[in-house]
């Protein structure tokens, strides 16, 4: 071998055990990283508060009420007959985010979901029948005007989905579990 | 740092410590016998405003978070009773919350110089990147600042500023949930927002640091956009610079302690003095006025984009204006690159001249438009399609004027020189 191609063979070597070190500090400060990160997700007692039982006895035809999940609002309506009727006669081809009325209740007089605009996140008005509901009836977002219908789907305004359901279920006739 | 020739300090001390650490040369270099352009207008006082803005502010948040609880049930009395029992409180609060307004008026005016005068074109760019880095930085240090005295306007704002994260496609949910540390704006998201309203604010010393570094590695540019060629061109930094940046600062401190003690209260919303309710949102959700012209750009795209004739949707609207709201800045950083024109100062390109002008006047009218209501009307039309203009307008000034222009414009005719320039009559 001569001098100049052991050097070059020197240089490649140099060069390989340069990257492979400087590959795995990379490595090793992300593996360090990444528990850091973790730490920021929801932590093991903000998780445990995410079921929550509701007596909906209360509730008059017509109104609803608001609880609070997850640090988030959850209306429950209790939807009249003529609710029903015009969330189950929409032509779902027409909707933005299509959806049957059946999907999305368990009992089609309860109309259980999650309270906040899917634009940006506020909380929309209607959940009293004093309050504006927008065009179709449902609820009217505040902050940039998206209207949702009485089974919660957006109809008209900048939010792309239909307000989230949320996991629950009927535990009796009169108390629902949320989460 | 250490090597090259040390003059002797007379002061026997400064020149003993000197010897060992020569932070007095350093200095007398850089902030002494500095050459400077001698024909500096009073656009160039903002950088020094700047620094002593951010000094302001690190001082009166460091005594504010000896008095402030990061805790949903307790911040927002904690700054109760900052203004009504801590002694020289409200002075505290008033100076660092219209510190922040006051800090964006000189950085906004220290940005449009550097646009207007050509500053970030070559040798500058890197001084030029770090300076958007810094407004960054700054914007970030300001959100978060503005959600901890815990009001309405906070849990609101934060509520529709980290929302806008859940647009980016399949991990959006994921990082909303992970910046919340829940699953809303709560009380894990109050106390990692103090901590890093903390954080920044070094951050941002330190970048600063690095900017002034590039700084004094090029020099300054001027308002003619022309090369200093000899010692004639320049001044001493001191006592020429010191003393017209000290007079600056002064006019500036006038204005800014006028708003302290008299309106203080006028630059933000009276919502933020209702504490924060998450079952309740305020009627009309606005930033504070140095985020109006980016909300205004975010809230023009309305409408999604997608495969035409069909109901594919590529970007949705939300994402849609996400991606205009963020680039209306990032675009900052390939200025120097869109813009390849030979003459910096818009003093000699007469077209430029005239169209950032326009863009300055744009974009102050998108600020308005960001104040307004979202369903608001003028002459009957929908504010949303002025705020769609403004925006093309904006875009259409950096992504296809400045490069037009950098091939077409024909420019004035240049001085020789700064000291021909400033010497010669007429100017
Ligand atoms: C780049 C510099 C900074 C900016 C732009 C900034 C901005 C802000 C803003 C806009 C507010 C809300 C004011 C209000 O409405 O009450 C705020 C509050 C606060 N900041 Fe800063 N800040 C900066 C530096 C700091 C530093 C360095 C600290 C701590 C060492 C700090 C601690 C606080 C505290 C404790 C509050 C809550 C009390 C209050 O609301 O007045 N800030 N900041
Ligand atoms: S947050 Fe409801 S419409 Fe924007």
């Amino acid at each position: 071998m001569t001098d100049t191609a052991d050097k070059a063979d020197n240089e490649n070597r140099r060069d390989f055990l340069q990257l492979t070190a400087a590959g795995m500090g990379a490595v090793g400060a992300v593996a360090a990283a990444a528990p850091l990160v973790n730490s920021l997700n929801p932590a093991a007692d903000t998780l445990a508060l995410s079921t929550i039982e509701v007596d909906i006895s209360g509730i008059p035809v017509g109104e609803s009420r608001t609880v609070f999940w997850q640090g988030k609002p959850v209306f429950i309506r209790h939807r009249t007959e003529e609710e029903i009727k015009e969330a189950q006669d929409v032509d779902v081809s027409a909707l933005s985010d299509k959806q049957t009325d059946e999907e999305r209740v368990q009992k089609p007089e309860w109309l259980i979901a999650v309270g906040i605009c899917t634009h940006l996140g506020c909380v929309p008005n209607g959940s009293k029948s004093t309050e504006p509901r927008g065009e179709y009836g449902g609820w009217l977002c505040p902050c940039h005007g998206s209207h949702y219908d009485t089974s919660g789907r957006i109809r008209k305004g900048p939010a792309p989905k239909n307000l989230p359901v949320p996991k629950y279920e009927f535990i009796s006739d009169t108390v629902v579990k949320i989460g | 740092m250490g090597s090259g020739t040390r003059e002797k300090f007379d002061n026997p001390v400064v020149d003993w410590v000197d010897e060992r650490l020569p932070i007095f040369t350093l200095m007398q270099r850089e902030y002494g016998v500095f050459p400077t352009p001698k024909n500096f207008n009073y656009f160039w006082n903002f950088g020094a405003i700047l620094m002593f803005m951010l000094v302001v502010m690190i001082v009166t948040g460091l005594f504010l978070a000896m008095h402030y609880t990061a805790n949903t049930e307790l911040a927002f009395d904690a700054v109760e009773r900052i203004m009504r029992d801590v002694n020289g409180g409200w002075l505290m609060r008033y100076i660092h919350m219209n510190g922040a307004s006051f800090f964006f008026i000189a950085v906004y005016l220290h940005i449009f110089r550097g646009m207007y005068y050509g500053s970030y074109k070559a040798p500058r760019e890197i001084l030029w990147i770090l300076g958007v880095v810094i407004f960054l930085l700054m914007m970030g240090t300001a959100f978060i600042g503005y959600v901890l005295p815990w009001g309405q306007m906070s849990l609101w704002g934060a509520t529709v500023i980290t929302n806008l994260f859940s647009a980016i496609p399949v991990v959006g949910e994921y990082i909303v949930t992970l910046l919340w540390g829940g699953f809303s704006v709560d009380n894990p998201t109050l106390t990692r927002f103090f901590a890093l309203h903390f954080l920044l604010p070094f951050v941002i010393f330190a970048v600063v640091f690095l900017h002034v570094w590039a700084l004094h590695v090029t020099g300054s540019n001027n308002p003619l956009g022309i090369d200093t060629k000899g010692p004639q061109d320049t001044l001493p930094f001191h006592p020429y610079y010191t003393m017209k940046d000290t007079f600056g600062l002064i006019v500036f401190l006038i204005a800014y302690a006028a708003v302290i003690f008299f309106f203080p209260n006028s630059l933000g919303h009276p919502d933020n003095y209702i504490p924060a309710d998450p079952l309740v949102t305020p009627a009309h959700i606005v930033p504070e006025w140095y985020f109006l012209p980016f909300y205004a750009m975010l809230r023009a795209i309305t409408f999604d984009i997608g495969v035409p004739f069909t109901d594919i949707v590529i970007i949705s609207a939300k994402l849609g204006g996400v991606i205009v709201m963020f680039s209306s800045i990032l675009i900052w950083v390939v200025l120097p690159w869109l813009d390849s024109h030979p003459i910096r100062s818009a003093k000699y390109r007469p077209i430029f001249q005239k169209l950032i002008l326009i863009l300055l006047v744009d974009f102050i009218f998108l600020g308005y438009l960001g104040a307004e209501a979202a369903d608001a009307k003028y002459f009957g039309i929908p504010v949303n399609y002025f705020g769609l203009a403004a925006t093309a307008y904006y875009f259409l000034f950096f992504l296809v004027f400045l490069p037009v222009l950098s091939k077409l414009e024909k420019g004035r005719e240049m001085p020789p020189s700064i000291n021909e320039a400033v010497t010669s009559k007429g100017h």
